[in-house]
């Protein structure tokens, strides 16, 4: 399935735990510093380095581009560790995230709660990943180095709906049909 | 006594991380393959095809294989009759990691302060070097940048003596259990037993450098090694936790002796990016 970013309410009702989807269109990037940066800049009142409502997080941090390149290595790191800052963000509108790696129950939760999205990519294929990716620019905390928010426009990007709005979860489904007693 | 050159030391790893980031080594490639003949499960076989499709567009156009360029592991089997001039190793080691990940555009990922401000020391420095002092007059170094995420899996048990081999095993599963798809399965998993809580762990990582596919020598950790690893595809993690029958290409243990009061258990993991090469001055 195709799907065009920032995402709407609509797409996210049709999706489903498994479905694959090609994403075309912009996502941010962040990751552990951005979000405490973010989280931090919630609690004393002040906005978000960009206007947060609709839009899709990549849970990533690149390698540096070479030069004409517009990016380097770009896969996924392990969600769960912005789970505690998930649901905050879902609050203020955030409508999709990318990673890899499963959710807490908090975020499944908000996820139905506020009607929002988590996909999968494969990790540890960030050079193929890389070839899917338009442009890149920093839009925040650009101290951070490699943990800087970026602003990326992605085309034919594949991932896996891991958690959908109906409480479906593909690693459990995935799973469970090939487990065999211990 | 032998002289080497403090320089050969910093060129050697510096090349060393660089074929590591860019290339997969034949026996995790072969491995890989052999995982996309036995997976049954469809999203697992691609996946798996994702990898490898990954492993030749990183080392074409040279593109780091992860973003994760890792923490540079340094493990080194210094001779003793070698006598190292013109710098010290240490200095030597970590200006090799400086040049590479500089030069080739890989991911800076360590931060110092790391309870606190976590700025980026900009440079992937310090190494983690692990120096052995050996017969001899040669240098062996092998290099692993590690990625985190998989390294965040890692787990020590304090196992009691009557515990035994059959809570090894429930230990070693579960571990691998909890972690999912967190650890970028399929995995290469070290497993170290005996020692003590520090030696045990390192026992967990040098067990990852052995090639995917080389036979333990020892009959009996062997034996181990194999019932490990079908429990673990018995999970049906599978690759990325997509479900399916390869959730590691191998369980590596290597064991050393224990106290009379203990049993410690320690497992490190290697997501399916097993990057290590190796030299030898």
């Amino acid at each position: 399935m195709k799907i065009k970013l920032p995402l709407t309410e609509e797409t996210v009702r049709e999706l489903r735990a498994g479905d694959e989807v090609t994403l075309y269109g912009v996502l941010y990037v962040a990751r552990d510093a951005a979000h405490k940066r973010m989280a931090d800049a919630l609690d004393q009142g002040k906005p978000l380095p960009f206007n947060i409502t609709g839009q899709t997080i990549y849970y990533m941090a690149p390698s540096p581009a070479r030069p004409g390149q517009v990016v380097g290595a770009a896969g996924p790191t392990t969600s769960s560790r912005m789970d505690r800052y998930t649901s905050r963000l879902l609050s203020e509108g955030l409508k999709g995230m990318i990673g890899k790696g499963s959710r807490s129950q908090d975020v499944k939760k908000a996820i139905i709660k506020y009607g929002a999205i988590y996909l999968g990519v494969v990790g540890g294929t960030g050079a193929l990943i890389s070839k899917n990716i338009v442009s890149a620019e920093v839009v925040a905390y650009e101290d951070l180095g490699p943990e800087a928010i970026l602003r990326l426009e992605v085309a034919d990007f594949t991932a896996t709906v891991i958690n959908d709005i109906y409480g479906g979860d593909f690693y459990e489904q995935g799973q469970r049909a090939y487990r065999k007693a211990r | 006594m032998r002289d080497i050159d403090a320089k050969t030391i910093t060129q050697t790893v510096s090349r060393l991380f660089q074929e590591a980031n860019f290339t997969l080594s034949d026996d995790v490639l072969s491995a890989l393959k052999q995982a996309l003949q036995d997976e049954e499960s469809p999203a697992g076989r691609k996946v798996i095809t994702s990898i490898l499709e990954n492993a030749s567009i990183a080392s074409k156009d040279r593109i780091p294989l992860c973003q994760d360029c890792g923490t540079a592991v340094v493990f080194l089997e210094l001779g003793q009759d070698i006598h190292i001039v013109g710098g010290d190793l240490h200095t030597a080691v970590n200006d090799g990691v400086r040049q590479a990940y500089e030069e080739s555009y890989f991911r800076k990922s360590i931060v110092q302060r790391p309870f606190s401000a976590r700025t980026n020391t900009g440079d992937n420095t310090p190494a983690i070097i692990h120096t052995e002092i050996v017969p001899g007059e040669k240098l062996k170094m092998i290099v692993m940048p590690k990625g985190g995420g998989a390294e965040n899996m890692s787990r020590l048990a304090m196992l009691t003596p009557a515990q035994g081999r059959q809570e090894i095993i429930e230990f070693v599963v579960n571990s691998v259990d909890v972690a999912g798809s967190n650890p970028c399965p399929p995995l290469i998993i070290g497993v170290g037993i005996g020692g003590t809580a520090e030696k045990t762990m390192l026992l967990a990582k040098q067990a990852l450098l052995r090639r995917v596919g080389e036979p333990n020598p020892d009959a009996e950790t062997s034996a181990l090694e194999k019932d490990l690893l079908k429990k673990v595809n018995n999970l049906g993690i599978g690759p990325m936790g997509y479900g399916g029958r390869i959730t590691a290409l191998a369980v590596h243990v290597k064991t050393f002796p224990a106290h009379i009061a203990g049993l410690p258990v320690a497992v490190n993991m290697q997501c399916h990016c097993a990057r290590h090469h190796e030299a030898i001055l």
